[in-house]
């Protein structure tokens, strides 16, 4: 009789489905998993630590680097803590353009979900379908604030500047001319929302696609259907938020439940799982791209037809205009005041937190009244996802640990920090 | 969110627990206070009992007091000599690992927050626990409550120090394998105390003590204005449409 023994495998940091840098210790009997121990923070990085050190506004490009797949909504959460010790209230058209730039960023982390969670179990198209419309939004990103990815475009008391009046077109080059130049431009005739505005009318084709190469997939169900299935009770015990929540049939979302900027406002369904598992909760996301589609028509809608301030007139939080600059004395000692050393925040403690892609994105800010924060604590969804892993895969056959972690919709800039 | 039901949860709360929890209202949301020793039975309490429920441990995490509302620029006032120039004070970006403060061990300086989610009722809470001696910071650990809570537990003992008494597997966890100290304690420099790199003679990676000189580039400072904000802010009261 041969002796057989359970063995210790060591999957990631450089494997291409560890999504990063995922280091992963799984005790296996055969192909059956026995025990995972996730290794995470190869990517810490002290977000919390340098957010002390530095004042309040210089910290908002670091929340983009927490979870770069899903940009503004972290900073979203960041700067509504900011805002809650303040007491200070972004205007109305502001938190219009933060609702639809909050459901943009839910797009392109759900596109780059779909991508990759797919490749990961072996279909390779659909990584190129949703990188494609991937790069359309990543324009938008782009005409915004001027970076594709790391925008640090909301702060407190608004966003940093108005949607641009003209959206931003290709040149003749050696690769783009003639009819094919024209086609590529043809979104780009006007402003920013227009362009918006042709893209939403479009999106819902493009999910069909996507849904066209997975939904009804044999391949896809097998890997996904009762796979890494999740009770709700598992999940509220977890302290899961987000899809992984409403996969299992718990309808919890925080933009219905205790809605912020103007969700209140935006007629949107949230879909819910039946069985809590992987193919439910891809379900779920797909389903939440066309739903975020409807909320970004409807922002497109309001702010075409209403212009206004962006910014709060608080000179403490925003700057002064450049016009204004060059004529005022006190508007000039208010910009470098603010640039330099910053505004101060009230003492106290709160905790903001938005309905980001992965699930519930939080920021635990404490002032003690000075120009930088006491403490920041970032609750990164991906963190008590992937917490709950080991008790989850026990029993499952390898390649289903891959299937989990696809989705689990893990970033490791959010579970490091 | 409308103000009444936040005020009835914190009456309820009092009404239930009494002088175990201290309780405040900062807006709208509850921070209750409360002893270590209690925490286990307020916990099981406010997951189990229907007027509470509170389903889903959303977030802990821990908090270093040292420090608190000190700063390294003394604006409001002049002295003798003039204005403080605003290079002084012990902050963390000041000193480096040899020169770190020691010994001064504030009363009440760790604490371990909870935030705590009740899915049915909707409501919101913060728990927030001072460990008693902060030589040896130790709080009860949750795990059995919230089994969710167990990563939270060990990243606040990876970055604090807070030991968590009844943790079944109380690792570090986002810092390095071998990592020395406990890097967000307030008296922990923020350059760090070693530095990596690649020696080609002994063709591996070494760590060094770190080479770069602690700097501040903005000192701390409180103003008076905060004051009169936080003044208006309270006046205002419609920070939750927000």
């Amino acid at each position: 009789m041969q002796e057989i023994r359970n063995y210790t495998m060591n999957f990631g940091p450089q494997h291409p489905a560890a999504h990063g840098v995922l280091r992963l210790i799984m005790e296996m009997d055969g192909e059956t998993i026995i025990r995972a121990d996730p290794h995470v923070g190869l990517l810490h990085r002290g977000t919390e630590k340098l957010a002390e050190s530095k004042p309040f506004n210089q910290s908002i490009g670091y929340m983009d680097r927490l979870d770069y797949v899903s940009m503004m909504c972290n900073e979203h959460a960041y700067v509504k803590a900011i805002e809650n010790l303040l007491g200070i209230e972004a205007p109305e058209r502001a938190q219009y353009i933060r609702t639809m730039f909050d459901e943009i960023t839910r797009i392109l982390n759900h596109l780059m979900w779909i991508g990759s969670n797919a490749l990961d179990l072996g279909a390779m198209a659909v990584f190129l379908y949703a990188f494609r419309e991937r790069e359309e939004l990543m324009d938008v990103y782009e005409a915004v604030s001027g970076a594709r990815m790391h925008a640090t475009y909301y702060r407190p008391g608004g966003v940093y500047r108005d949607l641009p009046a003209q959206m931003s077109q290709y040149r003749e080059s050696p690769w783009h001319k003639g009819n094919d130049l024209k086609r590529i431009n043809s979104w780009r005739e006007g402003s920013m929302l227009d362009y918006l505005e042709a893209f939403t009318a479009d999106f819902p084709s493009k999910v069909d696609e996507y849904e066209d190469l997975l939904t009804n997939n044999r391949i896809w169900k097998q890997r996904t259907v009762g796979i890494g299935v999740i009770s709700p009770e598992l999940a509220q015990q977890w302290g899961m938020t987000g899809v992984m929540l409403r996969g299992s049939g718990v309808a919890w979302d925080l933009r219905k439940k205790q809605p912020y900027a103007k969700y209140a406002e935006m007629d949107f369904d949230i879909p819910v799982g039946v069985g809590g598992d992987c193919y439910d909760r891809y379900l779920c996301r797909v389903e939440e791209m066309r739903q975020s589609n409807r909320i970004i028509q409807q922002c497109v809608k309001w702010l075409k037809a209403n212009p206004g301030p962006v910014m709060v007139e608080n000179f403490k939080v925003a700057p002064p205009s450049r016009v204004e600059m060059k004529e005022d004395m006190e508007a000039m000692i208010h910009h470098f005041k603010l640039f330099t050393e910053g505004y101060c925040v009230p003492a106290g403690e709160t905790y903001a937190a938005v309905e980001a892609p992965k699930g519930e994105f939080g920021c635990y800010l404490v002032s003690d009244g000075a120009n930088k924060p006491f403490r920041v604590h970032l609750r990164a969804p991906g963190f008590a996802h992937l917490s709950s892993m080991d008790t989850i895969v026990r029993g499952h056959m390898l390649a289903d640990v891959v299937a989990m972690i696809g989705t689990y919709d893990l970033v490791f800039g959010e579970v490091d920090r | 969110m409308s103000d009444t039901p936040a005020t009835s949860l914190a009456e309820r709360l009092a009404a239930r627990f009494g002088d175990t929890l201290t309780i405040s209202t900062q807006r709208n949301e509850i921070t209750a206070e409360l002893a270590a020793a209690d925490l286990i039975a307020v916990a099981t309490a406010l997951r189990d009992e229907p007027g509470f429920r509170f389903s889903e441990l959303v977030d802990l995490c821990g908090v270093d007091y040292l420090g608190y509302g000190q700063t390294e620029w003394e604006t409001n006032t002049a002295g003798g000599d003039g204005f403080s120039r605003g290079v002084e004070g012990q902050a963390m970006g000041r000193f480096d690992w040899a020169g770190r403060p020691r010994g001064n061990d504030e009363p009440r300086r760790f604490a371990s927050v909870v935030h705590l989610l009740s899915i049915e009722h909707n409501r919101r809470l913060r728990l927030r626990v001072f460990c008693a001696d902060d030589s040896m910071p130790v709080v009860p650990s949750l795990i059995l409550v919230w089994p969710g809570v167990n990563w939270f537990e060990r990243e606040a003992f990876d970055l604090y120090g807070i030991i968590y008494d009844g943790h079944p597997d109380l690792r570090r966890i986002l810092t390095d394998y071998g990592f020395v100290g406990h890097p967000f304690r307030k008296d922990f420099p923020l350059i760090g105390n070693v530095e990596v790199r690649y020696d080609p003679e002994q063709k591996r990676v070494i760590y060094e003590p770190v080479s770069i000189e602690p700097r501040v580039l903005v000192p701390r400072t409180i103003r008076n204005d905060a004051d009169l904000m936080q003044a208006k802010a309270e006046a205002a009261d419609d920070w939750q449409r927000n």
